[in-house]
């Protein structure tokens, strides 16, 4: 999948088990050289610890960790050319913010005017200057989530490690920061690696996306990839929200076998005429259904329909005209989509995605 | 919480009784060590320092000065050590019989000194006499770092539980190895618990009586054995009275900075 010949970081067979419980259950990972790379997932699925052990604060229990090529499995946190940014950002409170940024540098032994410069290069790159002699008590969020970045980025380490970097701030910083981090990404070409339960976070941000599920990957590919056609149901539900019908319904509803996944956004909602088929897209199926309930979001309105052949759907439709919504409770309504919307998903989620 | 305005004096002056029995006695010698009168006459009529002189001029007195400190500098010594060693290890690993390990190294402070003593005592001669090493001031130091371990430990462990290993992590991560770690990061960030249960630990050897007299060999004489021995004499009295006024100074002035250093810290340390 990588087009350099060394990836950055390969994982092989990586498995880690605290005492009875397996936190991670065998990840294939090839990252590839100045990539921006996400692993979501929902808490305890285990990409915490796969970045804990890339980083060397665990021993993998079983599965080798390859950065640039070379096996740093077994080698110490500072024996490795990474650097990580902390969920808590971790930043020495009895240090100030300058001693903090120079503190990957002075303990490799680098000079005390260099120092300088490159901290407060660093700092500069987090529009930080002039906060050096600040002690982080005294700064923001924000402010210490950059301190953290440039701590880690003034050691320009070949892989950096982000740890829910965002999660300890309020939306509108969380959306601005994730601007900077990519773009401060594209200056240094370093690779990012990402954590994030996120999904929104994950899928505006990331060159690929690793979706995991409980200790494995379910899915890897761009944000397009896992967006559009996810792999699992699993995926399907948790990278955004979907349609996921299956069984009786899906034969009911799409007349096939097998598993199927629909986003809400893709549905169109017309009153129902009474006259099957008769009214939605050219080319589209439609479904008749009853409103459940009216959800609405500012930008959009979110229906749920109870469906007639079983079942129940979300609708997202754009409010793009002020006032009335396009249904009330208790509304019959069709549902209509283009066949090239409907994803099948593959049933047997024991083939985990391309790597 | 409200409270009506008779409970409110009546809390008050509990408050200001309970607190006149413990500080007027300590006080009272204070105060004394200057009264010029030999029988102490109440009101003190005129002001003296001649105790004091007297007291600075009285060989045995000055010997048990220094002997004590002694003993509460080394025992402070072990205690720091040993205590910091412990609370690592309670704190950062798992491993059999840690629990244990806690409790036992508590227990010394709730033991009373008396059994200590004996205890210590009968290991000094039937054990330590046959290795070749005698009562003195080792062994004095020994049975007070055997209860100032604990004020030690329990500060290290309480800093080390708050602060958790996230920014040791943080320091490897980004390049610092175990030393280094440990000199930049870990160190300043136990340094005050360190101060506070040293300062607490020598309070603590500086005023011991009980387990001194079972531990102390031939010619070795603390402050506190001293002023017990000289209780009893009249002449001595008011030079007495002067080597407790030290006493009580010096062990007022660790336990008032240990507060002084781990009140203001206790909120700032986390980020």
């Amino acid at each position: 999948m990588t087009d350099s010949p060394t990836p950055a970081i390969r994982l092989t067979g990586l498995r880690k088990s605290f005492g009875a419980v397996a936190a991670v259950t065998g990840v294939d990972l090839e990252i590839g050289d100045g990539e921006f790379f996400s692993m979501l997932g929902p808490s305890g699925s285990g990409k915490t610890t796969v970045l804990r052990m890339i980083a060397g604060f665990e021993l993998p229990t079983a599965g080798t960790v390859h950065l640039g090529g070379r096996d740093v499995t077994r080698l110490a946190p500072f024996e490795r050319d990474v650097n990580t940014v902390f969920q808590d950002y971790a930043l020495f409170p009895h240090m100030t913010v300058r001693e903090n940024v120079e503190y990957g540098l002075k303990v490799r032994g680098v000079g005390r005017s260099a120092r300088r410069a490159r901290a407060a290069e660093a700092l500069a790159s987090v529009r930080l200057d002039g906060f050096g002699d600040r002690r982080p008590s005294a700064m923001s969020g924000g402010q210490r989530q950059r301190v953290a970045l440039a701590r880690a980025l003034v050691n320009r380490p070949r892989v950096l490690l982000l740890d829910e970097p965002l999660g300890a701030l309020d939306l509108k910083l969380r959306e601005q920061m994730q601007v900077e981090l990519k773009a401060i990404q594209r200056e240094v070409g370093i690779t990012f690696v990402f954590v994030t339960h996120d999904q929104d976070e994950a899928l505006t941000m990331s060159d690929r996306v690793a979706v995991f599920e409980s200790g494995r990957i379910a899915q890897v590919g761009t944000p397009a990839e896992v967006y559009e056609r996810p792999a699992s149901s699993f995926v399907a539900g948790f990278v955004g929200t979907s349609n996921v019908f299956t069984g009786e319904v899906a034969r009911g509803l799409l007349g096939r076998d097998g598993t199927f996944s629909i986003r809400p956004e893709k549905i169109d909602l017309s009153p129902d005429s009474g006259v099957p088929g008769a009214v939605g897209l050219p080319g589209a199926v439609g479904l008749p259904g009853v409103v459940a309930e009216v959800v609405y979001a500012g930008p959009v309105t979110r229906y749920v329909i109870d469906l007639d052949a079983g079942s129940r759907a979300v609708v997202v439709a754009q409010n793009r005209h002020h006032g009335a919504p396009l249904a009330a409770r208790g509304d019959h309504v069709r549902l209509s989509w283009h066949d090239e919307h409907v994803v099948e998903i593959p049933t047997s989620s024991k083939e985990t995605a391309d790597a | 919480m409200t409270l009506s305005a008779p409970a409110r004096w009546a809390l008050r002056a509990t408050m200001a009784l309970g607190l006149v029995f413990i500080y007027v006695p300590l006080l009272l010698v204070l105060v004394n060590s200057f009264n010029g009168d030999r029988t102490f006459a109440w009101p003190p009529h005129d002001w003296t320092t001649q105790w004091w002189a007297a007291a600075w001029a009285n060989e045995g007195a000055r010997q048990a000065l220094l002997t004590s400190v002694e003993a509460g500098l080394g025992a402070t010594a072990i205690a720091l050590v040993l205590g910091t060693m412990v609370a690592f290890a309670v704190q950062r690993f798992r491993f059999f019989g840690r629990d244990t390990v806690s409790l036992l190294v508590i227990l010394p402070i709730a033991l009373p000194g008396i059994v200590t003593g004996i205890a210590l005592d009968s290991a000094w001669r039937s054990v330590m006499g046959d290795l070749g090493i005698g009562k003195g001031l080792f062994s004095v130091v020994v049975g007070h770092a055997t209860f100032c371990v604990v004020t030690v430990y329990n500060n290290v462990l309480a800093r080390l539980r708050r602060t958790g290993t996230n920014l040791e992590e943080a320091s490897a991560d980004l390049g610092a190895g175990p030393w280094q770690t440990f000199r930049y990061v870990t160190f300043p960030m136990i340094r005050s618990a360190l101060l506070a249960g040293g300062l607490l630990a020598f309070a603590l050897s500086f005023d011991e009586i009980i387990v001194t007299t079972f531990t102390a060999g031939p010619g070795i004489t603390t402050l506190p054995i001293w002023i017990f021995n000289n209780l009893f004499r009249p002449n001595q009295a008011p030079i007495v009275n002067v080597v407790a006024a030290v006493l009580i100074v010096l062990s007022v002035l660790p336990v008032w900075l240990a507060q002084r250093i781990a009140g203001p810290e206790a909120g700032a340390s986390r980020t």
